[in-house]
């Protein structure tokens, strides 16, 4: 509609209609509404696509929240607390109840001959009869166990454990929380400060031929597979950190957490320079005009202009990191132990995943678990983006002056 | 005369291939206000830019010729960029308070120089937000954002910044193009004021502007110097016919 204005006002004198049109005409043009349907199309389109990823993700979400839901409820149970029932109770039971005590289903129950069930209620009964070990009789699937240590037979402490595959199954998540969390934490402090710094020295100190060179080739660190950089960092990167450091595991969450951070450094650089660079050249020169030197224009009026950004392109690294899987699972050692030492191994929640799901029973209790670590590994990265988010929006508001 | 702050001789400036500048020769004396006027693009903004070498952080330029402040040349190797500007302080054309407090904008000038002590920064501050006749406005709300000032009170604050930190000369480009009458008029009193502890060199438009506040008026046409003379002489009886047209309004 605008370009339809009369020309006139933009001179000035607003409402002095031209000698062609008179007023009512005027009127008629600003209100005539026209069909655009190009616009209209391209417009709704553009709403169809965003709108798909938020369902996509919405649906990812539910799925694996789905999977995961029998043990967020705690109507799973590995406990093996029947007692031993002799061959009269049994017939006594009802037929659902004997079908669940068995382990058949109601229709296999039927098809059976006196005989057969006798035989199935002794061997059970045997079997039950043989469960000496009273760590059996937990159900180690329960919220407690999974989040709280557990003193289990033959330890001299409650300890938290993640052992899925033991005789008893142990599905301690601390350890792996602590593991993802360690990996993640060592990454961003390594390539927080490297990333920024670089952003700040790029879009701000380097001469434009300096800028040409280092800028595609961070960025290029991003096109690096994550399996090439695991296998860099398990074999030439453990070899020379344990060279220098002389520690006992070679694979550990340094070594995992130095190959995830320059996973993440390209991520930070790139939005971080971005962030800087659209800085207004104003501010700068304000600056550089009261004799300010180049870093101290760096450092002190364009980094912290461009601080919400600088802020998101850390949510963003540590996403990244939380969320890679290869390098860790190849670098990291993935023992599930609880240690604050980032020179112990460290086994992660995404590293569990990978490496476990494959092997489970579909449908079981570990292959629920390994769903619930998913789901709270989103849950994880969903909350840090959002209170992120809220931060990033705080500080841009204090910059605009609100 | 007393010795000149900035003494320019056939100076030369191209922008790349383009060329801004021609044999420009201008001579600033101290504790006086000269004008630029010429009509846009004629290269006011580039010689003040030069005078403090901002034209630096433009790549691809390339200065030829004489400029000297106090007798050393600006352009010698020997010279710490740093320092001049802190000698030669500069208000732009459009006005370019740093996202930070008001009080921050102004402290920001005199930490770089050293000055840190709380009411050493107080002080000065408030003293030249009164200069830049900003104080009344703004003395409640210090610790506010400068972005939430309008744009002639943030063109305000960027005077005041520019003066806190006491430089010799004051390069002002177009400093009053955002503001309204009043405030215009303030600035212009200041520019009284400040002639006694400054020199001023100032970029206008605004031919009574000129005629007001400077002492010294230098006219350019295409990036050429076309009159430098005393501002009643060239407002009055200018030597050249180019210079009269402009100034009495008849030139393009
Ligand atoms: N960064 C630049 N790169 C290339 N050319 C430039 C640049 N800045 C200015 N110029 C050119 O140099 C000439 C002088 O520009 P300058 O900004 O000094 O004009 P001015 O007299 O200040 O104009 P105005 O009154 O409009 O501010 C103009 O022709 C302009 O196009
Ligand atoms: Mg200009």
């Amino acid at each position: 509609m605008t370009e339809k204005q009369p020309v006139e006002t933009r001179r000035g004198d607003a409402g002095v209609a031209p000698a062609s049109l008179s007023r009512t005409d005027l009127g008629a043009a600003i209100i005539r509404k026209r069909s655009r349907p190009g616009e209209w199309l391209a417009e709704r389109g553009i709403f169809a696509v965003s709108l798909s990823s938020i369902v996509m993700i919405f649906l990812i979400f539910a799925f694996v929240g789905r999977e995961a839901l029998p043990v967020i409820l705690g109507q799973t149970s590995n406990a093996r607390t029947q007692k031993p029932l002799t061959p009269d109770e049994a017939t006594k039971l009802p037929a659902d109840k004997l079908a669940k005590y068995i382990g058949v289903s109601v229709s296999e129950l039927k098809g059976y001959d006196a005989e057969t069930l006798k035989t199935l209620v002794e061997l059970k009964a045997e079997e039950l009869a043989q469960v000496s070990n009273t760590d059996s009789r937990i159900n180690t699937t329960s919220w407690q166990k999974m989040f709280q240590p557990h003193r289990w037979l033959g330890y001299d402490k409650p300890e938290y454990i993640w052992q899925p595959t033991s005789e008893i199954p142990k599905y301690n998540c601390i350890p792996l929380f602590i593991g993802s969390l360690k990996a993640t934490l060592v990454a961003l402090l390594f390539s927080v400060p490297l990333g920024v710094a670089a952003a700040i020295y790029v879009s701000q100190l380097a001469s434009p031929k300096v800028r040409e060179i280092v800028k595609p080739t961070i960025e290029l660190l991003s096109g690096i597979p994550s399996v090439v950089l695991g296998f860099f960092a398990l074999i030439v990167l453990a070899t020379i950190l344990q060279t220098i450091f002389h520690y006992s595991s070679r694979l550990n969450a340094l070594v995992g957490g130095i190959a995830l951070g320059l996973a993440v450094i390209p991520v930070i650089f790139t939005i971080a320079e971005d962030a800087l660079t659209s800085v207004p050249k104003s501010y700068s020169q304000a600056a550089l005009a009261l004799g300010a030197a180049p870093w101290q224009v760096a450092w002190q009026v364009v980094l912290p202009a461009a601080l919400p950004g600088v802020f998101a392109a850390c949510i963003l690294g540590f996403g990244r990191a939380m969320g890679e899987t290869m390098i860790v699972l190849m670098a990291s050692g993935n023992a599930s132990i609880v240690s604050a030492s980032i020179l112990d191994s460290c086994r992660t929640i995404t590293a569990t995943i990978a490496a476990e799901l494959a092997e489970v029973v579909f449908g079981g209790a570990h292959y629920r678990i390994l769903f619930l670590l998913g789901t709270l590994l989103f849950a994880v990265t969903f909350v840090t983006n959002l209170v992120g988010e809220m931060i990033v929006h705080r500080l841009k508001a204090r910059l605009e002056g609100a | 005369m007393d010795n000149p702050v900035f003494h320019i001789e056939k100076l030369n400036f191209w922008y790349g291939a383009k060329q801004a500048l021609f044999d420009v020769d201008v001579t600033i004396r101290p504790n006086q206000s000269t004008a630029f006027i010429g009509p846009s693009g004629c290269g006011k903004t580039t010689l003040l830019r030069c005078l403090n070498r901002m034209n630096d952080l433009i790549e691809r330029t390339r200065v030829e010729g004489k400029i000297a402040l106090h007798g050393q040349g600006l352009y010698a190797p020997e010279v710490d960029v740093i320092e001049l500007r802190k000698r030669v302080g500069m208000v732009f054309q459009k006005s370019n308070p740093f996202p930070k407090s008001i009080f921050d904008n102004i402290a920001y000038g005199l930490r770089i120089q050293g000055v840190n002590s709380k009411n050493d920064l107080a002080d000065r501050i408030e003293a030249s937000l009164r200069k830049a006749a900003l104080w009344d406005e703004v003395k409640d709300r210090l610790n506010d954002s400068a972005m939430a000032l309008s744009g002639g009170q943030q063109q305000r604050l960027c005077i005041a910044r520019a003066i806190a930190v006491e430089p010799e000369v004051l390069l002002m480009d177009e400093p009053c193009s955002a503001l309204d009458p009043v405030a215009t008029a303030k600035i212009e009193e200041l520019i009284q004021d400040l002639k006694k502890e400054f020199t001023i060199v100032i970029v206008t438009h605004n031919m009574q502007q000129a005629a007001r506040v400077s002492d010294h008026t230098a006219f350019f046409y295409l990036g050429k110097l076309v009159e430098f003379d005393v501002t009643t002489k060239i407002f009055t009886n200018p030597a050249n016919k180019q210079t009269e047209d402009y100034v009495t309004g008849r030139f393009g």
